[in-house]
């Protein structure tokens, strides 16, 4: 995997890990409940491992399909559906709820993962790894993994410190001017990626 | 679809109590002449600073007669902030308005001109009948996924009432929200703590108990409602009931505390068939359970017979028959509507299982008919019902006309609608605002709830503390 490719993966974790609709806001708020750093910080591991388990199922998926099939039609069927998958964001407004704020470290994790998977987390992830490819199953595995773990570990390092600056410092408040429309950037990031698929 | 989110939107109750000063009221108008006119939404200047401050600058005048306006609420509020369903790139520009006695359902935008709201969808009451099961909605709440609306009964008017959903954007009925009552019959109101998932609500009585007046008999017999609720909120299950004991009738209004870590609340019940009195309660948790305490009793005050309504002559007395109650957004203040003896009261519960009176001020009552300091010379009557308290916690806006056949049985020379201001101090204690005194004798339609735009004390929840 090129260099150019594990950074546009890392910078796609930072965005993910940025959003409060994935999870950060969701551990303040635990932590807020509790009165607890600890319970901030022991809310991210279920989110984060939410978040990485909808990519890489995304991935997977894709790097199987690969295998049985010739890569421009994976180019073009990927850019079809991520694009698809944005405009569709763009369009309907949903409200999603799945959870309450008493939750189980697996309750925290499936919601993450419901979270990440309805927003098309994942997806916004394929075209990037499109490129570079023709190879065996244990390839595409390995670059299944590495693409899932670089885009995880910038997603909770991105998350980690939101969380605990907002938690320890910033406040809630923040969130009534910080908290500009994520959802809107998100459809265009995924309809700008599904572009990209197409045109590589 | 807004870039930030909507900015009467807070994190926090906290937060809230640092709003801007509302600048306009909504208030729903009950007509009661039977002329065929039909019901209002007015809207009323707050705005010290204006030329039209204190009067009435729009009324919309409702599609058809008869719908009975009762506790109309927001589309979506501060609870769209929730981590676990966030979605604040919403606003809040509908008011969606409940016609009590025909289960009709108006929604208003007030976006363009909040002086005027504009009616942009009406759901008629078939849709609900078959959409829910439920007739007759009350109170209308944003919750985090959903509009909630309470519903007094089935399509029959009997048992059981409660709880259905509109959607967030269409406004369509999505059924009924419980998945297991239980025990559960009798419904009035509904209220949660989010912090808790955990829905709490209460009982009046079905729509055949209570549309022909009150019932002298069932209230004897103890049969209207005096139990609450505990809820699952997400699981929408029954978890258990709590009585206030049958001679308590009628638990209406719900005010849990607004911080989301805090696990209490406040409930009214209307009159003690033992002495007649009101009485506050306070719910708690403990130890897992949820129970309730008796912490204020507001007793019934002695009246000669010759001024006293006739179901009333034999008593002796009026009773206080406190229809409302409003909880400030710090959990500081409860102000308490004695509709009967036209009292406001106001008591210090910062420590909620020992509430202290603060304040207390009168217009109107069954026999005491206190004029208001604007028009010292003009007795008045209804009396303080329908309450709410400014974000801020400074301002009390209350109006004096309870439910059409109810208000004919305790005033039974009629109602002349007013809406007044109480502002509220430091200490707790309330005045009564002279230059603040709407007057609806002149439409002749009576005020029930009132909303304050952008917000107030009892329509928006919050999920952090």
């Amino acid at each position: 995997m090129e260099l150019t490719q594990l950074l546009v993966l890392a910078g796609f974790g930072a965005f993910h890990g940025l959003n409060p609709a994935m999870g950060w806001l969701f551990a303040v708020a635990l932590g807020l409940q509790e009165r607890s750093r600890r319970a901030v910080l022991g809310a991210l591991p279920p989110i984060v491992l939410g978040h990485a388990g909808s990519v890489l199922v995304t991935l997977a998926l894709v790097a199987a399909v690969r295998m049985a099939t010739p890569p421009r039609a994976v180019s073009y069927g990927v850019a079809a559906l991520v694009c698809g998958f944005g405009l569709w964001k763009l369009l309907r407004r949903r409200h999603p709820r799945w959870v309450g704020m008493r939750v189980t470290g697996w309750q925290l994790a499936g919601w993450s993962f419901l979270m990440a998977t309805a927003h098309g987390a994942g997806l916004m992830l394929l075209p990037v790894t499109l490129a570079g490819h023709e190879r065996a199953a244990l390839a595409l595995s390995r670059e299944t993994l590495t693409a899932a773990g670089v885009h995880t570990a910038a997603m909770l390092a991105v998350t980690a410190t939101l969380a605990v600056v907002v938690y320890e410092r910033l406040g809630v408040s923040v969130l009534r001017r910080a908290w500009f429309n994520l959802d809107l950037a998100w459809a265009v990031a995924l309809i700008g990626a599904g572009v990209f698929a197409a045109l590589t | 679809m807004l870039i930030q989110p909507d900015p009467t939107f807070y994190p926090s109750a906290r937060e809230a109590m640092r709003a801007p000063r509302e600048k306009l009221a909504y208030v729903a108008l009950l007509d009661t002449q039977g002329e065929g006119r039909p019901d209002g939404l007015a809207t009323v200047d707050l705005d010290p600073d204006s030329p039209a401050y204190g009067t009435v600058v729009g009324v919309h005048d409702m599609t058809v007669p008869g719908d009975e306006l009762h506790h109309f609420g927001w589309n979506v509020c501060s609870a769209a902030l929730c981590p676990y369903a966030p979605h604040p790139h919403v606003e809040r520009r509908y008011l969606v308005v409940p016609g009590l006695r025909s289960s009709r359902i108006y929604v208003f935008d007030v976006k363009d001109d909040p002086a005027r709201p504009k009616l942009v969808k009406t759901i008629e009451p078939e849709v609900i009948f078959e959409r829910t099961g439920y007739s007759r909605p009350h109170t209308v709440h944003c919750g985090t996924d959903a509009i909630y609306v309470s519903a007094l009964g089935n399509v029959d008017g009997d048992a059981p009432g409660g709880v259905f959903m509109l959607d967030h954007d269409t406004f369509e009925p999505l059924g009924p929200w419980e998945a297991d009552r239980g025990p559960q019959r009798l419904h009035y109101d509904f209220w949660w703590h989010l912090g808790h998932d955990t829905m709490i609500t209460s009982e009046w009585g079905t729509p055949n108990m209570i549309e022909a007046g009150p019932d002298l008999d069932l209230l004897v017999g103890r049969r209207y409602g005096h139990k609450l609720h505990v809820w699952d909120l997400r699981k929408r299950t029954h978890q258990q009931e709590i009585d206030l004991g049958d001679q308590h009738q009628m638990a209406l209004e719900l005010r849990p505390a607004h911080d989301p870590t805090k696990t209490y609340g406040f409930v009214n019940t209307v009159i003690s068939v033992e002495d007649l009195s009101a009485n506050i309660f306070t719910w708690y948790l403990e130890d897992g359970v949820w129970k309730a305490k008796k912490t204020i009793t507001i007793p019934a005050e002695p009246a000669d017979p010759a001024l006293l309504p006739e179901p009333l002559k034999q008593f002796g007395a009026v009773p206080p028959l406190v229809s409302d109650i409003s909880l400030t957004l710090d959990d500081r203040i409860l102000l308490v509507s004695a509709w009967g003896t036209g009292e406001l009261l106001a008591f210090d519960v910062s420590d909620p299982l020992n509430p202290r009176q603060t304040g207390s001020v009168r217009v109107g009552g069954i026999t005491g008919r206190a004029a208001h300091p604007g028009s010292p010379g003009t007795p008045r009557n209804g009396g303080p019902q329908m309450v709410e308290v400014s974000r801020d916690g400074r301002r009390a806006y209350f109006t004096n006309s309870l439910y059409r056949s109810w208000d004919e049985v305790f005033y039974p020379d009629g109602i002349d609608g007013w809406l007044v201001k109480a502002d509220i101090a430091e200490d707790g204690s309330i005045a009564l605002d002279p230059a603040f005194l709407v007057d609806f004798a002149a439409d002749g339609r009576r005020p029930h709830q009132v909303r304050l735009q952008g917000g107030d004390s009892s329509s928006d929840s919050y999920c952090y503390p």
